[in-house]
């Protein structure tokens, strides 16, 4: 059985899987701590599922190694793991009620006595006296709620969860999100998390993983992806930014220069992803701010001219599109706190921001400015 | 006015052709309580409940309900297996020649029972087979099978595959996973499959006329007697088949709607219930 | 048990290669289906092969004597000279038959699909319910309900559409009847599933654009239970035509279709080569009018 294995890391080893000719996960490797919080994000289709099911067992990897401990458990079958998922839509069985399903795991291994564990695994799930009902009869947080403790019951060493709040509307997600995390901290167990939803990756997970076309774009914990993404996709795909086209110009001290669109601007070089040849020079829109002409940009702020194009008031804030004089677009968010007024479209304006928040990508040549459309959440994350 | 009929005038319509449909099923209950006036009236003459308290006027159509039970009987488990099986096949793997089976599954159910039944015939006689009681089992299989297959088969494939891949998550081997999910998922699909099976092969007449020799099932004896009069004992026997099959989908509807109406009943429930996280 | 239990699971030690546990399972589907499917080939396909063959028998042979093999295709247009009537009678009865369950289960299905509300599930089992009983028994009662003496017939002579010793039993009407009755409920359940699939959002869209109940019903509702009627009307059609059950009960040798002739061909004049030739006729003209009938109503307009 699993159980006596030495505790370990989770480990994936130049991690293959091809449908055919389609590569669905491509070269993975990565390390998960143990007792870490860890999500895998990305759009449908990146191959985080796919690689989620290769540690539970369910897909064989067409090349490459699960390693848990130091033990190879690639391939092994998904009941010789002790690896248990909580499954998209659940998959509770609905023929047995709530403590059959809960017990499942178990019986499987031959414990007969189950009755103790359950009522108190049903209690951390805050279920208790639901034991006799079928999953028919309870809410969709209620059944989420079941499927993870029907998976934690067996102490895994990791707990897999794919896509596991997708079913719920949006405010019992965020009620789940703190729930989850909160049982996560309480049994220590390594959770693996699946989802597209960048939000939910961030609140919950300590690491994140943000997958594309079968391989990891960036690792690491949610504010350093955000504030610091170390490419383009993770750039649009975790919030929005606005990236200039502009090429590296050399150093200045700590700085690396650029030039874009005829005007030079300035990164600090550990900000910088690329010092030479074709770079986005990149801007969160929260980090944008507006005012009427250059003579009001703080000192030590870059900036540069444009009119306002757009205005979308938003509640919290005022998300306005700013055309530049080269014909493309920047987004720019103003919290709505009651300091200065709204902008109507056709404003000319200055935008300016700290070049301490700004950061240089590395641009395949001939790419040209990026800006997120004005949404409250990026169009990806809409949609699995 | 106008509207009103416009809108009730289809499902007055619907009546009248059910009354048409349930016409024949009241005549046979009523009939079941008559003494006829003479052994070829087919006419409602007298009341009595003789036929029920005396359901089989004679040994050969207490032999012949008898038959046609054990027939069904056999008919129906070795048809429930082989057709189960197949769906399996079907829907959960990968095989070559997969339109050839669907083809040879389809085509015993378009083909009309009378070309199944001489066909099966001049395959026994040129074989030398001696008809009778197997050459029956053996043609009701053939016929029922089609029908268990499509039957599973809609019922497996409406099952969430992802309900397996739990079990083998949750530590149960393959026997185990199909012993403790699947099989218990898609027994009604079996049982419904051999109810089927069963109604088919007790009823059928055609198929079993040319391959019984001188074996007698029920349908049998309802048509060899219907020239020498039949005794008002077979309208006991249908009217007993109609309720008890009446009866069989009663249960099983009303087991559907308690579970149903649970379900319904869960949400409102659970506000009364331990208060869910917040 | 899996194929991988011998796998030593201790940490450190290589676990078998992907793959090796699919073996065993590539070979599961074919024995899964084996059974089954050598049935219906043995007791199936075989057979039918059989019968063609039969159907080419020498016809001056017999049952004792033996048949010998002459390829005498000539059994066919002898047969079929002989007993075109019957086999005109069998489509003929079963076409109007037909034309009459789809007037009266057309409306049934859609009464049920659409407009039932809570009785649906009753209603269905009414339809079905008929099945619950013997054929044969319930096919004879039709001969209490047509009797002479009975009050259907009664009720005709009074108002004068029969004669007063006109009869309905023993006449084709009493068949067409019997044939109707006997399988309009295979034509009413795949219409019901059609018909039940059908948004009524669909028939207040078409009001909405200027629809007359009547145009609504023509270009919305009858082309989506198209598949409906196709195979509801398949379904009524192929058991109908060889049936012959109701011909023997409620008609007369004046009535017989081509089931009593091969019936007979089988059974009391032991003539098997006629028999099996008359058999395969009759197949062959269900499946060249379900073959025209399925082109026609697969590929054109429908009104």
């Amino acid at each position: 059985m699993g159980h006596e294995t030495p505790a370990g890391d989770l480990r994936l080893a130049n991690l293959t899987k091809r449908f055919g000719v389609f590569t669905a996960v491509d070269d993975l490797s990565l390390t998960i701590p143990q007792g870490s919080f860890f999500a895998l994000l990305g759009a449908s289709g990146c191959g985080k599922t796919t690689t989620l099911r290769m540690i539970a067992g369910l897909e064989e990897p067409t090349s490459g190694q699960v390693l848990l401990g130091d033990r190879d458990i690639a391939g092994l079958r998904p009941y010789k793991r002790p690896v248990n998922t909580v499954f998209q839509s659940y998959a509770l069985f609905p023929h047995l009620d709530i403590h059959e399903n809960v017990a499942f795991g178990l019986r499987r291994r031959g414990i007969r006595k189950v009755t103790d564990q359950v009522e108190r695994m049903l209690s951390l799930v805050q279920l208790e006296g639901y034991g006799r009902r079928k999953p028919a009869q309870l809410s969709g947080g209620q059944q989420q709620r079941v499927a993870l403790a029907r998976a934690l019951i067996n102490h895994p060493q990791v707990l897999l969860l794919d896509e596991p709040l997708g079913a719920l509307d949006l405010k019992l997600r965020r009620q789940m999100q703190i729930e989850l995390k909160r049982i996560q901290t309480e049994v220590g167990i390594t959770f693996v998390h699946v989802t597209h939803d960048q939000e939910e990756a961030m609140t919950m997970a300590d690491t994140v993983a943000v997958m594309n076309a079968g391989r990891i774009e960036q690792l690491g914990a949610p504010a350093d992806l955000y504030e610091y993404p170390a490419t383009a996709f993770v750039a649009n795909f975790l919030g929005q930014s606005n990236l200039l086209a502009g090429e590296a110009a050399g150093h200045s001290g700590d700085d690396v220069l650029v030039t874009a669109h005829g005007a030079r601007f300035s990164v600090p070089a550990g900000r910088a992803r690329a010092d030479h040849g074709s770079v986005f020079l990149g801007v969160r829109p929260e980090k944008l701010h507006l005012v009427a002409g250059p003579d009001q940009v703080p000192a030590g702020h870059q900036h540069l001219g444009g009119v306002v194009s757009d205005a979308s008031y938003v509640g919290v804030s005022t998300q306005y599109l700013v055309r530049t004089p080269w014909g493309s677009e920047l987004s720019a968010f103003a919290a709505n706190s009651g300091v200065g007024g709204r902008l109507p479209v056709g404003t000319p304006v200055t935008a300016h921001w700290d070049p301490r928040h700004a950061f240089l990508l590395p641009r395949a040549a001939g790419e040209d400015d990026q800006t997120s459309p004005l949404l409250d959440e990026p169009p990806v994350g809409a949609l699995s | 006015m106008r509207r009103w009929l416009a809108d009730r005038w289809v499902m007055g319509v619907a009546l009248l052709v059910l009354a048409y449909l349930s016409l024949p099923i009241i005549v046979v209950a009523g009939l079941s309580f008559n003494r006829p006036s003479s052994r070829l009236s087919y006419d409602f003459h007298e009341f009595t409940l003789d036929n029920w308290t005396h359901p089989f006027p004679t040994l050969e159509m207490r032999d012949a309900v008898v038959r046609s039970i054990e027939i069904g009987l056999i008919a129906t488990v070795i048809s429930t297996v082989l057709g189960t099986l197949m769906a399996f096949a079907l829907v959960r793997h990968g095989f070559r020649g997969r339109a050839g089976i669907n083809g040879l599954i389809f085509l015993p159910m378009a083909t009309p029972e009378l070309v199944m039944g001489t066909s099966l015939l001049a395959l026994f006689v040129a074989a030398q087979i001696p008809l009778g009681f197997w050459t029956i089992v053996i043609a009701h299989v053939m016929f029922c099978v089609s029908f268990v297959v499509v039957t599973v088969k809609a019922r497996l494939a409406g099952m969430d595959r992802r309900l397996e891949e739990a079990a083998m998550d949750l530590y149960a081997s393959e026997w185990q996973t199909f012993r403790r999910v699947t099989l218990p998922l898609v027994l009604p699909g079996i049982v419904a499959a051999a109810l089927l099976a069963f109604s088919l092969s007790f009823d059928d007449f055609i198929i079993t006329n040319f391959n019984s020799g001188t074996t007698v099932t029920f349908p049998m004896y309802v048509w060899g007697a219907a020239g020498k009069g039949i005794p008002p004992q077979v309208n006991v026997i249908g009217t007993a088949m109609f309720a008890i099959a009446l009866l069989v989908v009663g249960a099983s509807s009303l087991q559907g709607r308690r579970a149903r109406r649970a379900a319904l009943a869960a949400p409102v429930a659970a506000v009364g219930a331990p208060k869910s996280a917040s | 048990m899996s194929a991988l239990a011998h796998v030593p699971t201790s940490s450190g030690q290589p676990a078998a290669p992907p793959g090796a546990r699919r073996g065993r399972s590539r070979l599961l589907p074919y024995l899964l289906l084996l059974p089954g499917a050598a049935w219906l080939l043995v007791f199936f396909v075989l057979p039918l092969l059989q019968l063609a063959a039969a159907s080419l028998y020498d016809p001056s042979g017999s049952i004792s004597t033996g048949y010998a093999m002459t390829w005498a295709f000539g059994n066919y247009p002898d047969a079929l000279q002989q007993y075109w009537p019957q086999l005109a009678r069998s489509f003929g009865y079963s076409a109007i038959a037909l034309v009459l369950a789809l007037l009266m289960g057309y409306p049934l299905a859609y009464g049920i699909a659409q407009k039932a509300g809570r009785w649906k599930n009753l209603l269905l089992v009414a339809v079905v319910a008929p099945m619950f009983t013997s054929f044969l028994v319930r096919t004879l009662a039709w001969k209490t309900i047509l009797s002479d003496n009975g009050w259907v017939v009664g009720l005709l002579r009074d108002v004068h559409l029969l004669g007063a010793d006109g009869r309905l039993l023993a006449t084709p009407f009493a068949v067409v009847l019997g044939l109707t009755y006997n399988f309009l409920p295979f034509l009413v359940l795949p219409l019901y599933a059609s018909l039940e699939r059908l948004d009524p959002r669909l028939l207040e869209a078409a009001s909405d654009l200027y629809a007359s109940p009547l145009r609504a019903f023509q270009k919305v509702t009858l082309p989506l239970s198209m598949p409906g009627v196709i195979a509801g009307t398949l379904l009524f059609f192929i058991p109908a035509t060889g049936d012959y059950i109701n011909a023997e009960l409620l008609g007369t040798p004046n009535e017989y279709m081509i089931g009593n002739v091969i019936d007979s061909a089988f059974l009391v004049r032991l003539d098997y080569p006629q028999g099996a030739a008359l058999s395969f006729l009759l197949m062959a003209a269900i499946l060249a009018i379900v073959f025209v009938y399925l082109r026609k109503a697969g590929t054109e307009e429908v009104l």
